[in-house]
């Protein structure tokens, strides 16, 4: 059908080749879903525990090296997931190169920035204790 | 972006309801996509009555009555008639399936009928499937060895060609490829379920040796990982085989080899 450039169909299959890149994402994803099942609800329990108790309480909550260091371990993984994930919608739906582009990038750079502010509010909080 | 909505010049209109056969006393209703590229025209859904009792049970059979009986210019694909060839590949009461193997009497009420989805139109019922084709000419599908050839055949045990059933029944109808969003966005760099399973039917063939030649072709955030195993590909087959299977074990395969 598309003949304007006299370019065969086989071409166009092979475009630019093999990026020889994808099992890592692909297997990233899986291994952070599974280390999200662990950390979900031992993150989930104290936080909810402390939340609405006040200020203190959560300072306290946090001044357990168990509680800080399962609190970043979920932070750092779900942030890296989504990450991944998002990757994978961008790539899905949006076609414009530039635009493209520029969303994984935004989405690398925000959900780094986010990683970074999240560890070390919590670092602050158990060395602050 | 993806697109969501028909491009202008494909939306589809109501078309033409072709007379009621003269004299019939069981009918079924047909709605078919009508698209052709001379007139200029948007694509039509035309209406048709097929006289059961003067036709063979199945959908093609249908088509085949409308084509000589009531308008020759309805134009489809077809040839074997036994589920063999994949020509008759269309989108049928809303599920791409092969015309030949779906009997009417598994509808219910007016049987609408589409190309499949979300290819360029040749003509009505009839898909342009060189993009198709050429994906499915990328991966090899043929034994590739560098062992010299035995003076007679390359043998294989019964278990090892086991190991094929399931996969070497694709006859490349297109159903599942049409049938999967991934494919429909990213088909021009995606691979689609079929070739896949074609890539993965030569990868754990016993006798072929350019597995890992096979793998590293596939090794593409593109050709392979656009895949989110939804599985509209083994819903739609219409040979019964599982295409979404056969790429999860392509995956397994891209691990085992890293671990």
């Amino acid at each position: 059908m598309q003949q304007k450039h006299f370019i065969t169909e086989y071409k166009k299959v092979q475009g630019l080749g093999t990026a020889h890149d994808g099992v890592g994402h692909w297997w990233q994803q899986r291994v952070s879903a599974v280390a999200l099942v662990v950390l979900t609800p031992f993150f989930l329990f104290p936080f909810a525990h402390a939340l609405g108790a006040g200020h203190a309480a959560m300072q306290a909550t946090y001044a357990s090296w168990w509680n800080a260091t399962i609190a970043a371990l979920f932070v750092i993984t779900a942030l890296w997931h989504l990450r991944l994930g998002l990757q994978v919608v961008i790539e899905d739906y949006v076609h414009s190169k530039p635009m493209r582009t520029g969303l994984l990038l935004a989405n690398t750079l925000i959900t780094t920035a986010m990683t970074f502010a999240a560890v070390f509010s919590i670092a602050k909080i158990y060395f602050s204790a | 972006m993806a697109e969501f909505r028909l491009p202008k010049n494909s939306r589809i209109r109501t078309g033409k309801t072709w007379p009621k056969p003269e004299g019939a006393k069981n009918t079924r209703t047909f709605r078919i996509y009508r698209w052709s590229p001379e007139d200029g025209e948007n694509p039509r859904v035309d209406t048709y009555f097929v006289d059961t009792d003067d036709c063979g049970p199945m959908i093609l059979d249908a088509l085949i009555w409308i084509k000589n009986k009531v308008d020759p210019t309805l134009s489809f694909r077809r040839s074997c008639r036994e589920g063999i060839c994949g020509s008759c590949a269309m989108n049928i009461g809303g599920t791409n399936t092969l015309a030949c193997i779906r009997g009417m009497d598994e509808y219910e009420g007016d049987i609408a009928i589409y190309p499949l989805p979300h290819m360029e139109v040749v003509r009505d019922l009839i898909p342009d499937l060189t993009h198709f084709y050429a994906q499915h000419a990328s991966i090899m599908p043929w034994l590739e060895t560098k062992t010299p050839e035995p003076e007679r055949e390359w043998r294989q045990s019964i278990e090892d060609r086991k190991k094929l059933d399931g996969l070497y029944e694709c006859v490349m109808c297109a159903s599942c490829s049409t049938s999967c969003p991934s494919y429909w966005w990213n088909g021009d760099r995606y691979l689609g379920p079929a070739t896949l399973l074609h890539a993965y039917r030569w990868m754990i063939d016993s006798r072929d040796e350019a597995t890992g030649e096979r793998l590293d072709q596939l090794e593409d955030p593109f050709k392979l990982y656009r895949c989110h195993t939804i599985m509209n590909c083994t819903n739609t087959c219409p040979k019964g085989l599982n295409p979404a299977k056969a790429i999860a074990e392509i995956k397994k395969m891209m691990v085992e080899r890293k671990l």
